[in-house]
């Protein structure tokens, strides 16, 4: 029988798109990752239409709050010098400066610039 | 990683050798804005010392088994930190001490 659960959900080893919402702050964790943070990341779409998931990823580039990053996921996410062999499956591999889908550009992180509605 | 709540502890006495003597919990995920359980469950082996009420969030697949407890183990879910707070949107919707 098909879980139906497994196509609603992003979360698994795609890498994604989100939108960085909070912070989780932890002392009690059993990985030693120095200098990093996680952070919430509410999933969206290219266009930056939000989704109802979210998930833990370690910020890997400095990602701030309301920023569209890409998220790896799955040992991809290991595949890095500070989370080789840690107990890490999600982390924010890029902050998205823009996105063009069919010639157009559908998400611009200057925002000013995207309400005018300028082509590359 | 996922965030979950720890609403129970599983117990199994017949089990492979090799996960004796590590502790299973029921935990169940949670949507951060509201905390509140969302009816997923899942059994995670514990790597942090996790109690049942707390908010921890877990490691899944491979990277489970990336613990010093689940090293070598069938681990697929591993508790990898126990939450001390929650910050969303520049506000504290959860904060581990006021909510103990």
């Amino acid at each position: 029988m098909l879980n139906t659960n497994l196509f609603n959900t992003d979360i698994g080893c795609e890498m994604i798109f989100g939108k960085v919402t909070g912070t989780i702050i932890s002392t009690r964790k059993s990985d030693t990752t120095e200098g990093t943070k996680y952070l919430l990341v509410q999933l969206c779409t290219q266009k930056e239409t939000l989704k109802s998931s979210y998930l833990v990823a370690l910020d890997l580039v400095g990602a701030g709050p309301g920023e569209m990053v890409i998220v790896s996921q799955g040992s991809s996410a290991r595949q890095t010098n500070r989370t080789f062999e840690k107990p890490i499956d999600a982390v924010i591999a890029g902050i998205v400066d823009l996105v063009e889908e069919e010639g157009k550009v559908v998400y611009r992180k200057d925002k000013t610039v995207r309400g005018k509605n300028r082509d590359l | 990683m996922i965030l979950a709540r720890v609403v129970g502890t599983v117990v199994s006495t017949r089990k492979e050798p090799k996960i004796e003597g590590i502790k299973f919990l029921l935990i169940e995920k949670i949507n951060p804005e509201s905390l509140q359980g969302t009816g997923d469950y899942l059994v995670a082996m514990d790597s942090v010392g996790a109690n049942v009420g707390e908010i921890v969030f877990y490691a899944a697949g491979s990277s489970a088994r990336m613990t010093a407890v689940t090293e070598g183990r069938p681990a697929d879910t591993t508790i990898t930190a126990i939450v001390d707070a929650i910050e969303l949107s520049g506000k504290y919707v959860y904060h581990k001490e006021i909510a103990d």
